[in-house]
């Protein structure tokens, strides 16, 4: 009985949450933290049962309200949505342990508003990902995005600046959104996912129909920082608090690239994206310039979070390569690097976070004192996020990369892999770099001086622990990447109607 | 195709964990030197115990087998410990356990920092060293192989100067470029053919039908090893790397590094793509030359060195394409002698760093025209440096007369006379280079160098061995590791032939 609710539990118990930390936390701060523990923690249990139910018996369906689709707003979990979900609760479970130190050091003031907005971020991510209902998807888009927006602005010196850009090109991206779900309402009078999807493979192509597609995914390529609509991302996440910043990179815009999977892969028709538009291919091509895009100006940059947030425009370029190239490997490396990258990332800006906590900054060419003496475990916990981000076996970036390549191949794109190969290299140029600032004693070729050896000072266990499991897992998930493809990316391609 | 007979075993991956787990033990005896030294000593004695363990069965014609998970789906994560993994298996953790007490005696004669960083990645490095060599096919071969860039990378920039930071650079950049080569190309070659593990004689045959795009293929396999085998022009990165500690050299130049390159490419050659492969493409050919042009050319370069070490880098370089060379040929015993040089290039190499070492702490010299008169200050280590050199020229009785005894045996077999001439014009020029450093260390008279001594025991007892062992198997090449027989072994089961 409890499994036919699942879908909606799982943004419900955010909602909910928000609430709660507003309520008791104002009587007593004291209750904030551990509630957004608590209610984080029950969704993913949830969602964890979720995705063993549904890899076992199939499909959950949950009708709001009681009311049947295609009238009613339904909520869907299969295997895509209920791993995708998963994923957001488990990194953001990890990441909010975190964050109590880190947001106690660098918002004092704003613990409960930060909370209460997280967990109204989680909601409206969830939400995006249990849901079946094109409008309602909407709704949830534009709940995480204020969300994201508030959580941005309450960062360092620039951030409302940021966040206003973020505001700007984020309400254009869900306005064009929401225009094409206008467009495909009135041509199919329905707006249930699975509805609209039998309708559309009824029916022809017409310039109406284009007109509605193309809107849609140019607006989940904006929130997804798909080249070039990427602008807004940088900024956002280098401003951002730690735990914010932390919370957004490797979730915000994985749920984005769900919503564009969900999209192109089971909604519109293959004839839609492959032979009447060209849309795959497109999405190809702007990954790959993403791609380089991001990796090339990660380099120049001497700050760890915007060289982060470069990456970051890079590593969603390999999900959407992944689509683009349309072929069951490359769904299977887009799937297996929306949850590489997510603990990639999520292991890269605790890491950030915890420099920030320790020494005040995260400025590459500002470290005074040797980090892989003072910071040892976080280091070690860099090192091998930073050895995945390059794609070194056996950590899981390397698996991701490796499908990629497989996809490449079966396709004959050759520019395509040598676009991920160079990227690889490029990585390695601009996470080396970091690596020599972090442990050796003199400054390569600036003047020789040294660095002050300082004492161990290493940050405090709860936000130790989640770095380290973040880093454990993605050697963890590189190792047994076949387990996590035959149960459950497999179900994902054979769901697909 | 020749087919192996298997049985299932832990041993080859014990072999591959001994080193890995003295990692930890390591590390927490950071502050107990004798201590740490003691667990880097057990792991290399025990590895060395456990590859040695499976000699027997080789002999035979049986490889252990372990397969330990599924990577990708369809290829799988194992070992295999046939003939040629076992002879690299069997060099190199031999080797370690020399070159473990050398460095003990080294890094404490220099009073050198980071000393627990230095013998955690060296554990680390000799453990990657053992996957490749046993690897069961290429995914898994191309995990150690990566593992070994990473894990070498912190021991070439251990001085943290300036040049051994910007070396360190350009060694990541040459190997990681390679990697991601080395990657497509595997990647491309399962599409093809649906099958990466390593079989003797290599995966195509007659039923394959091969074009110019094969022709592509194999060579960019040959660019993703040929870094680390440093053939030209992909060796730059050696002479660069010579700014490492003398037995990191001694390990990356004999043992670990250049060696997995070299059986990279041996593998890929017979194992992958195989004679019949080669013939058809005329790719054979083509290795041939880039081996004989790399031979020739850094014996050229290596005249004009005087640092000790960049002389013997680049003769490295050249030494390792004889390797090549018996690989490219194709004949049973051009391949014998490329794998008996496999070895003896590692004995007689690691010797002659070993006394580069020795040398630079006594006496502080690294440049060939400061070392006047060293030999009568330091007559062991000279006359173990002219053994190793003697070697190297091919001088018999040492064991580096008989590899190139059998490489010119095997270009005549495949009727390449040409490369007798550069075999003979190589060893000229080895002896070129050579024999002024020895005349100069002993008959040149210089006042300095007169209140030196011997290196410490530490020093000069292991490179007292490895000079002594190359005189000896060079009377008997089966002592004791019954190196010629798994030669011969392994040559016939890729080229098919008996030799004697």
């Amino acid at each position: 009985m409890i499994s036919n609710n699942i879908p909606v539990l799982i943004p419900l118990t955010f909602l909910v949450t928000a609430i709660l930390i507003v309520i008791l936390g104002s009587w007593r701060r004291f209750f904030v933290h551990p509630l957004a523990i608590l209610g984080t923690a029950f969704s993913f249990v949830v969602s964890l049962y979720g995705l063993t139910t549904v890899l076992s018996s199939g499909t959950i369906r949950y009708h709001i309200g009681g009311w049947i689709p295609p009238i009613g707003i339904e909520y869907v979990l299969d295997p895509l949505s209920a791993c995708i979900a998963t994923i957001v609760c488990g990194v953001a479970l990890l990441v909010l342990i975190h964050s109590r130190v880190s947001v106690e050091s660098e918002l004092p003031e704003k613990v409960i508003p930060f909370y209460a907005i997280a967990m109204l971020l989680l909601l409206g991510l969830t939400g995006i990902v249990v849901t079946g209902d094109l409008f309602n998807l909407y709704v949830f888009l534009e709940i995480s995005a204020l969300s994201s927006y508030a959580i941005v602005s309450v960062g360092e010196k620039r951030a409302p600046v940021a966040a206003f850009r973020y505001l700007l090109l984020g309400t254009i991206g869900a306005t064009f959104y929401l225009l094409g779900i206008g467009y495909i309402y009135l041509l199919c009078g329905s707006l249930n996912m699975a509805d609209v999807s039998k309708l559309l493979a009824a029916s022809q192509i017409n310039p109406a129909l284009v007109v509605g597609i193309v809107l849609m995914i140019a607006g989940i390529g904006l929130k997804m920082a798909l080249f070039p609509m990427h602008g807004w991302l940088p900024d956002a996440y280098s401003y951002a608090p730690s735990s914010g910043s932390a919370l957004l990179a490797p979730i915000g815009t994985k749920v984005a690239a769900y919503a564009l999977i969900r999209m192109v892969v089971y909604v519109f028709p293959s004839e839609y994206v492959q032979k009447d538009l060209p849309i795959l291919d497109i999405l190809a091509w702007l990954s790959a310039a993403g791609i380089l895009y991001g990796s090339v100006m990660a380099i120049a940059q001497s700050e760890l979070k915007r060289m982060l947030a470069y990456s970051s425009i890079a590593q969603i370029g390999y999900i959407g390569l992944g689509i683009g190239l349309g072929n069951a490997l490359g769904f299977i490396g887009a799937i297996l690097h929306i949850l590489n990258h997510a603990l990639m990332k999520a292991t890269l800006f605790l890491v950030a976070g915890n420099l920030r906590l320790k020494i005040g900054h995260s400025s590459l060419y500002q470290f005074e004192s040797v980090i892989g003496r003072k910071l040892p475990w976080t280091s070690a916990a860099f090192t091998i996020a930073a050895l995945s981000m390059i794609g070194v076996p056996p950590t899981a970036g390397f698996f991701s990369k490796w499908y990629l390549v497989l996809a490449g191949i079966e396709g004959s794109r050759w520019f395509f892999i040598a676009v991920i190969l160079i990227s690889s290299l490029l990585n390695a140029v601009y996470f080396f770099r970091v690596l020599e600032k972090m442990y050796l004693h003199v400054h390569p070729k600036e003047d020789n001086t040294e660095m002050k050896v300082a004492e161990r000072d290493e940050v405090p266990a709860s936000m130790l622990i989640p770095t380290l499991v973040f880093a454990g897992l993605i050697l963890l998930f590189g190792l047994f990447n076949v387990a996590i493809i035959d149960w459950v990316i497999k179900p994902m391609i054979l769901s697909n109607p | 195709m020749n087919v192996i007979e298997t049985y299932a075993s832990f041993i080859p991956l014990y072999a591959v964990l001994a080193s890995l787990a003295a990692v930890p033990l390591i590390l927490l005896s950071t502050r107990y030197p004798n201590l740490r030294e003691t667990w880097t000593i057990l792991a290399a004695a025990a590895k060395f115990l456990l590859v040695f363990s499976l000699v027997p069965n080789v002999l035979l014609g049986k490889s252990a087998v372990i397969v330990i998970m599924e990577l990708s789906p369809g290829i799988c994560f194992s070992l295999k410990a046939d003939a040629f993994g076992v002879f690299f298996a069997l060099i190199a953790s031999g080797l370690w356990i020399l070159t473990s007490i050398y460095s003990i005696g080294y890094v404490r004669g220099l009073n050198e920092k980071k000393q627990t960083r230095y013998f955690t990645c060296f554990a680390v490095c000799l453990s990657a060293t053992i996957g490749i060599a046993f690897a069961a096919n290429l995914l898994t071969f191309f995990v150690f192989y990566e593992m070994l860039t990473i894990a070498t990378y912190p021991l070439v920039i251990h001085k943290e100067t300036p040049e051994a930071i910007s070396a360190g650079r350009k060694y990541l950049t040459f190997t990681l470029s390679a990697g991601v080569i080395l990657l497509a190309a595997i990647g491309w070659l399962y599409s093809r053919t649906g099958n990466i593990e390593f079989s003797p004689g290599g995966i195509f045959d007659s039923s394959i039908t091969l074009t110019n795009i094969d022709k592509i293929l194999f060579i960019l396999f040959i660019c993703g090893v040929g870094v680390k085998a440093a053939i030209i022009p992909l060796h730059s990165w050696l002479p660069t790397a010579m700014v490492a500690p003398t037995p990191v050299s001694a390990l990356l130049h004999a043992v670990a590094v250049v060696k997995s390159g070299v059986f990279g490419i041996v593998r890929i050659v017979g194992f992958i793509f195989g004679p019949y492969f080669m013939h058809q493409t005329g790719m054979d050919q083509l290795l041939t030359i880039i081996a004989c042009v790399t031979i020739i050319t850094a014996s050229l370069i290596a005249f004009a060195q005087n640092n000790l070490k960049r002389l013997l880098a680049y003769s490295t370089i050249s030494q390792l394409s004889y390797i090549v060379l018996g690989a490219a040929l194709l004949s049973p015993a051009s391949f014998t002698g490329g794998l008996l040089h496999l070895a003896n290039h590692a004995f007689l190499k690691i010797t002659l760093f070993f006394c580069a070492g020795a040398i630079y702490i006594t006496a502080h010299q690294e440049n060939i025209s400061d070392m006047s008169g060293i030999g009568r200050a330091m007559p062991i280590t000279m006359t173990a440096f002219t053994l190793g050199a003697f070697g190297l020229i091919g001088i018999p009785p040492l064991n580096g007369f008989i590899s190139k005894w059998y490489l010119g045996l095997g270009a005549l077999e495949a009727s390449k006379p040409l490369v007798l001439i550069v075999l003979l014009v190589s060893g000229l020029l080895n002896a070129g280079y050579f024999f002024p450093i020895i005349y100069r260390s002993f008959f040149s008279v210089s006042p300095k160098h007169n209140h030196y001594k011997e290196a410490s025991p530490l020093l000069l007892i292991p490179l007292v061995i490895t000079a002594v062992f190359s005189f000896v198997l060079g009377l008997f090449p089966n002592l004791l590791l019954h190196l010629f027989d798994m030669a011969t072994t392994i040559s016939h089961s890729v080229i098919g032939v008996t030799i004697k």
